[in-house]
């Protein structure tokens, strides 16, 4: 009589989301759509201090009438089914996870498996805190929990349904509710999934246009099987081996998958690569077009990043400096050991020489913001309709030290020692300002801190940037004569001088361990390798506890 | 106001007899207790039980029909202490609370409420926050059953079985002059199904009518001679009285007995779990008809040892699901077998785990070592989950990198005003070095998880300052800092903390996080809150509580959103040549309460066609360079990263999702922590004013002519979007 194995069982769903996603309304829209058709349903939470933006399990338990799955012999125990108040790994039909790590996790706990269970999955990222205090790329690999996906399920219906829903005007329970009803994981039509959100009588419309987008998503991706409407009822359930589909993830249009931006920033670079090879003055501006002639001397996989440079620096300073930078790659691609495949050294070279050579001073801050592209940026962002006016407000703290070194070198440094002017600066700055981007004052205050670009190159701060640069590069020619490997690993240490104020200066004390510990490794084995752990070791915190360690158990030079 | 509002749901309680209604645990609960002719209700909120004390505030006009009264007690003490109506009037009474804490603070009223007894029936409706999920120490409320000796009921958890274990526990209670405890587990209040609905039932006695005929009996009164007669009457009498209710009204199960010469016996709370295992082992199905008898104790205090004979005496041996440490309830069944002379085999954790939540995985192994052992030819099928965890083919084979899945801990809400307070103290710190600080229960404890990681004890509600209480010593460079939630410090942290601090001179810093609510259970108000309530009195300020029990340092920051502020407070605070407790009451409203009540007044607002101003924050792609101080120093959901869009560069740069309240901490912060100048406040006006739109002509006017010359520079060197 074993009438679990038989079929002769509940259904189970289990839906994992994460607090104020709506898992509640999704499990109650599944627990009506159920009693509509006739099923017992139930449905338990685990709510608590979860719905804090922690990780949150609801679960459903869906059983067909009685004469859909008759019972022989005696009177029953109980009149009503005795429901589960835990998904049981290893028997749960239908996982709904609203984040591609909830996946991972539903996966982890044994709840989706190959051989039962339908996931179907968001693959919008949610990132975790841990993701999101590195000091660098703390995100773990999309790629990874996709795969696992994959293992770890009968069917898969994944997309990013977050997006979906948005571009819907409605809220991700919905556009789940319709990939639910899509798969064809329960026995209901979907007349009767979609009477579940009329009846619900908020926000009908945008919520019965999400499902819509997650049916057709669902249906896509879900041929159905041969024994589709079979299999979805309970009693038939076998557990026969079923070859797991692996279906196709779309790509995403949104940012939120870092995985599909990744590999969209990935495609356009290949594209770039490819129109540099016959036309490369093409990805630049009239100005630059005869600079950029020359990139097809360089090597071919280098180009696009070349040419990204050459437009960053002209912007940043002028054409000369565009010039300056190219000498300083055209270096790196004469000892590139690679120069007909993915010419790593020279690639590298040409992102951080460039991201160096345009490093943040507070004339590039006041550019950046007055971009009429950022106000358009802005304007799509915070959703500004036709009818609506926006204004932009600046968060701004220029410290004494900032300022000075915009300066001419010849004004700079005597006021940087002027006792009055720190303390006049710090008066107006130190609890910071407040600018209107869209007032008139404010606009011509950072469209004037803007156009004193020219006098930057005799500041304080040009002088000595462009030192260190020398100096760095230097260090990384000479290492490519004999390992450049380490080269490419030194030219990437640029990656730790990043951000403002103390973390810009705590940056840059790490980059000089940095360069103390290549110094110390040239000529040793493995030197790269032990580079780039230094380098990882340095984004690792944020006192740099983890680099002296590190760079302290190297043997002195 | 709550979190979550029934005023909807509340409608239901009007049913009749007849009517099936469909509802959630809590709503079957409340209809339960006005079926049962209940005449005072009190309690105080707390996971899972919070939404039981909103359904009975949102019920409040139902109740006043029907004459209950209905309080929201200070603490579970006052709730547990309200039951004294009980002693010598036939009321009949219910409160509600969090357990085992709620019981560890309602101890003291109960156990003197146990030992004179009750004449109206007394329940004490517990929700068990055990097991996943929760948010407490993992102990048993069954201990407190035990020591005071008060009848526990762990239902099936069943919608009808739960209303029908109220609607017995009074009973229970007066047959047996005992108060009852109902023990609802964490799933069970949130569980949805169905029962036959009774027409409520107006109090024989209303609270009225009893203060107005006052009695009293001093045999009832917990005073020497009394108690010691107390202790007799309890083992003498009333035990017995409720061993006889329990077997005459059949609270407990005995199913399919005959079937084998094995059988389980079970917490009530657990057999649907139990009857899941048993159907996965293939030897019961959905509707309970179970191949092997079980015995299911819907009472698992006292247990009845006749019925615990009577079901062993045709087997050779028994297995006993009992969840949580330690093993009570599989130690009185030893002894009553033992005295028995019974040669039954019992088991229980020597095959089920001793300690941790009895989920199906944990069951069904258990029940299979059992039936394995004892009757090998009743398991018919054999679950994935028992499969061996190197199988490819188990459940638990691990299919996807362990590193690719992060734990997700709960953290401070979008918007929250707590979370400026810790950017605040990190600051400080920065300047004074580390504190110790001695946390309290609430919101504020998600302050020791990243990215803050504040805090390193915590020892209760209200307990906070009481916490920091040793870490006293006039010679220390640093002064410890405790922390309390309004919550706690209404619930007891006025005495137990701050009055302690003033009378044995603790040099402490006191932080009271003022948000308006009992934030972290769900938004209740407290005596602080600046709502007005109708049935309640409100608004009465903490730092004047605090001063009137002898703080003389206090001061109350009003906008905790303004960082900078709330640090140099701080600094001021912890270090003040003045002696005693330092107070600092940081005040500004729940977020999540304030979306609640702002959202539809805007709504209404724009719908008249009223000028209204959205604000939400922003951080520059361009400028941001994505080293994420920032979000080290905020740990707002809204803040996060993305991809960066510059093909140059490569980590993810900082974020902010359309969620985004606009509270301006994260503009706060970069001022205050002097981070980076990529966070902009957008501002848009919505339905804007004749002047607005004369203003913008002219400035979108000088935008163009003053960028011009820097747009057109560009586009020599960029190539054409």
């Amino acid at each position: 009589m074993s009438s679990w194995s038989e079929g002769r069982r509940p259904l189970t769903l289990a839906i994992l989301a994460l607090g104020g996603e709506g898992g509640g309304v999704l499990a109650d829209w599944i627990v009506a759509t159920a009693e509509r058709a006739g099923f017992h349903a139930q449905n338990t939470s685990v709510a608590g201090v979860a719905q804090r933006t922690g990780a949150t399990v609801y679960y459903v338990e869906m059983l067909p009438p009685r004469d859909a799955a008759p019972d022989q012999g005696a009177p029953p125990v109980r009149s009503e089914p005795v429901m589960s108040i835990f998904p049981t790994p290893g028997e749960v039909d239908v996982v709904i996870a609203s984040e591609l790590m909830e996946s991972g996790r539903a996966i982890q706990r044994g709840f989706s498996t190959a051989d039962r269970t339908t996931l179907i999955t968001s693959t919008n990222r949610v990132y975790s805190i841990d993701e999101k205090v590195a000091l660098g790329d703390g995100r773990v690999d999309d790629a990874k929990l996709i795969e696992g996906a994959r293992r770890a399920s009968r069917r898969l219906v994944a997309a990013d349904f977050a997006d979906l829903a948005e571009q819907k005007g409605s809220v991700i329970s919905a556009s789940l509710f319709g990939a639910l009803a899509g798969s064809g994981a329960l026995p209901f039509s979907r007349e009767q999934f979609e009477e579940s959100i009329t009846a619900s009588g908020k926000g009908v419309e945008a919520s019965l246009a999400a499902f819509a987008a997650g049916f057709d998503v669902a249906t896509t991706q879900t041929a159905p099987p041969a024994d589709a409407s079979e299999e979805a009822v309970a009693g038939s359930q076998k557990v026969d081996p079923v070859t797991p589909r692996l279906i196709e993830l779309p790509v995403s249009n949104g940012a939120s998958s870092s995985g599909s931006t990744e590999t969209t920033k990935a495609g356009a670079e290949a594209e770039r690569n490819r129109i540099a090879s016959t036309d490369p003055a093409s990805l630049v501006g009239p100005g630059l077009r005869d600079l950029a002639e020359q990139v097809r001397g360089l090597p071919a996989a280098a180009r696009s990043m070349i040419l990204h440079g050459l437009v960053r620096t002209a912007v940043y300073q002028d054409r000369a400096y565009a010039e300056r930078f190219l000498a300083r790659v055209g270096a790196f691609a004469a000892v590139d050991p690679d120069p007909e495949g993915d010419a790593r050294l020279t690639r590298e070279a040409a992102r951080h020489i460039a991201l160096w050579m345009c490093y943040q001073d507070t004339i590039q801050v006041a550019a950046q913001k007055v971009r009429m592209r950022r106000m358009d940026r802005i304007r799509q962002e915070a959703k500004v309709r036709d009818n609506q006016l926006m204004q932009v407000r600046e968060f701004l703290h220029p410290q004494v030290d900032e300022i000075v070194d915009t300066l001419p070198t010849w004004l700079g440094e005597p006021l940087s020692r002027s006792r009055t002017f720190r303390r006049i600066v710090r008066a107006t700055t130190h609890k910071g300002m407040i600018l209107n981007t869209n007032s008139v004052v404010g606009y011509t205050l950072l469209t004037t801190m803007a156009r004193i670009r020219p006098l930057r190159p005799r500041s304080v701060r040009f002088v000595r940037e462009q030192a260190a640069i020398e100096q760095w590069i230097a260090q990384a020619l000479d290492a490519a004569r004999t390992d450049p490997d380490l080269a490419t690993e030194i030219i990437e240490c640029q990656r730790v001088l990043k951000g403002y104020g103390s973390t810009y200066e705590h940056g840059n004390e790490s980059f000089a361990v940095l360069m103390d510990a290549a110094r110390r490794l040239l000529g040793k084995p493995g030197a790269a390798i032990r580079l780039a752990d230094l380098r990882d070791a340095a984004l690792a915190d944020e006192d740099g506890a983890l680099l002296q360690a590190k760079a302290g158990a190297l043997q002195p030079a | 106001m709550a979190e979550r509002s029934f005023a909807g749901e509340v409608q239901q309680l009007r049913h009749g007899a007849g009517t099936e209604l469909h509802v959630e645990g809590i709503l079957a609960v409340t209809k339960a207790l006005l079926q049962s002719g209940v005449a005072y209700v009190g309690g105080y909120q707390g996971a899972p039980i919070s939404h039981l004390m909103d359904v009975l505030g949102d019920a409040q006009e139902i109740l006043e029909e029907l004459d209950v009264y209905f309080e929201n007690s200070a603490s579970e003490a006052t709730a547990a202490a309200m039951l004294a109506a009980s002693v010598h009037y036939p009321l009949r009474g219910a409160v509600t609370f969090k357990s085992t804490v709620g019981l560890n603070v309602a101890s003291d009223a109960l156990a003197n409420l146990a030992s004179g007894g009750v004449t109206g029936g007394a329940l004490i409706i517990l929700g068990e926050d055990y097991g996943e999920g929760s948010s407490i120490m993992q102990e048993r409320s069954h201990a407190f059953a035990m020591k005071s000796q008060m009848w526990l009921l762990d239902p099936r958890p069943n919608i009808s079985a739960i209303v029908d274990a109220v609607e017995a526990g009074f009973e229970l209670s007066e047959a047996s002059n005992t108060p009852v405890m109902l023990d609802l587990r964490l799933r069970s209040c949130h569980l949805t199904g169905s029962f036959v609905a009774k027409d409520n039932k107006r109090p024989p006695m209303t609270v009225t009518e009893a203060a107005e005929n006052p009695k009293r009996d001093v045999s009832r009164i917990v005073l020497p001679p009394a108690s010691f007669l107390h202790e007799q009457e309890k083992v003498n009498e009333r035990w017995p009285a409720a061993v006889k209710f329990i077997r005459e009204r059949g609270l407990n199960e005995v199913i399919a007995n005959g079937s084998a010469d094995i059988g389980i016996i079970t917490q009530g709370g657990l057999y649907n779990t139990l009857n899941r295992s048993l159907e996965l082992l293939g030897c019961s199905d959905a509707y309970g008809n179970t191949r092997l008898p079980l015995y299911v104790m819907n009472v698992t205090y006292p247990v009845v040892d006749e019925e615990i004979l009577d079901f062993v005496k045709d087997k050779r041996a028994v297995l006993l699901v009992e969840e949580g440490q330690p093993d009570y309830i599989e130690q009185n069944l030893n002894t009553i077998l033992r005295r028995a002379g019974s040669d039954v085999a019992l088991h229980g954790k020597d095959m089920l785990p001793v300690a941790g939540e009895y989920t199906s995985a944990a069951v069904t192994r258990g029940v299979a070592e059992f039936l394995r052992k004892h009757m090998p030819e009743l398991v018919e099928h054999e679950p994935a989950l028992l499969r061996d965890k190197d199988d490819p083919d188990s459940p638990f084979a691990p299919k996807v990198d362990a590193e690719a899945v992060l734990p997700r801990p709960p953290g401070l809400c979008t918007g929250c005003p707590e979370r400026p307070i810790f950017s605040g103290l990190k600051l400080a710190e920065r300047e004074t070095g580390e504190h110790h600080v001695s946390a309290d229960i609430g919101c504020h404890l998600f302050s020791i998880n990243a990215p803050f990681h504040l805090g390193a004890t915590t020892m209760g509600y209200g307990l906070g300052s009481a916490g920091a209480a040793a870490l006293n010593s006039k010679d220390a460079d640093n002064r410890t800092i405790a922390i309390m939630g309004d919550g706690g410090f209404w619930h007891n942290g006025l005495t137990s903390g701050v009055g302690n601090a003033v009378f044995n001179k603790n040099d402490q810093l006191l932080v009271v996080v003022d948000n308006d609510y009992a934030a972290a259970t769900g938004g209740q108000d407290v005596l602080s809150s600046e709502a007005t309530v109708s049935h309640r009195s409100t608004q009465h300020p903490i730092e004047k509580a605090a001063r009137g029990v002898g703080v003389e340092w206090a001061r109350t920051i009003d906008h905790t959103y303004d960082v900078t502020k709330v640090r140099d407070s701080f600094l001021d605070a912890l270090t003040t040549e003045e002696e005693g407790p330092k107070l600092l009451v940081m005040q500004s409203e729940c977020q999540l309460n304030r979306q609640r009540r702002v959202k539809p007044e805007m709504r209404q607002a724009l719908k008249e066609g009223k000028r209204v101003v959205r604000e939400r924050f922003g951080v520059d792609e361009e400028t941001c360079t994505g080293d994420h101080a920032c979000i080290r120093i905020s740990g707002c959901p809204s803040l996060t990263i993305k991809s960066n869009p510059d093909p140059l560069r490569q980590d993810p740069v900082a974020t902010v999702l359309d969620s985004c309240v606009g509270c301006g901490v994260c503009g706060a912060n970069a001022h205050a922590a002097v981070l980076c100048p990529s966070f902009y406040r957008t501002d848009v006006v919505q339905n804007p004013t004749k002047k607005d739109r004369t203003l913008a002509r002219i400035r979108s006017g000088w935008m163009k002519v003053a960028s011009r010359g820097i747009e057109r520079r560009a586009a020599r060197f960029e190539v054409a979007a």
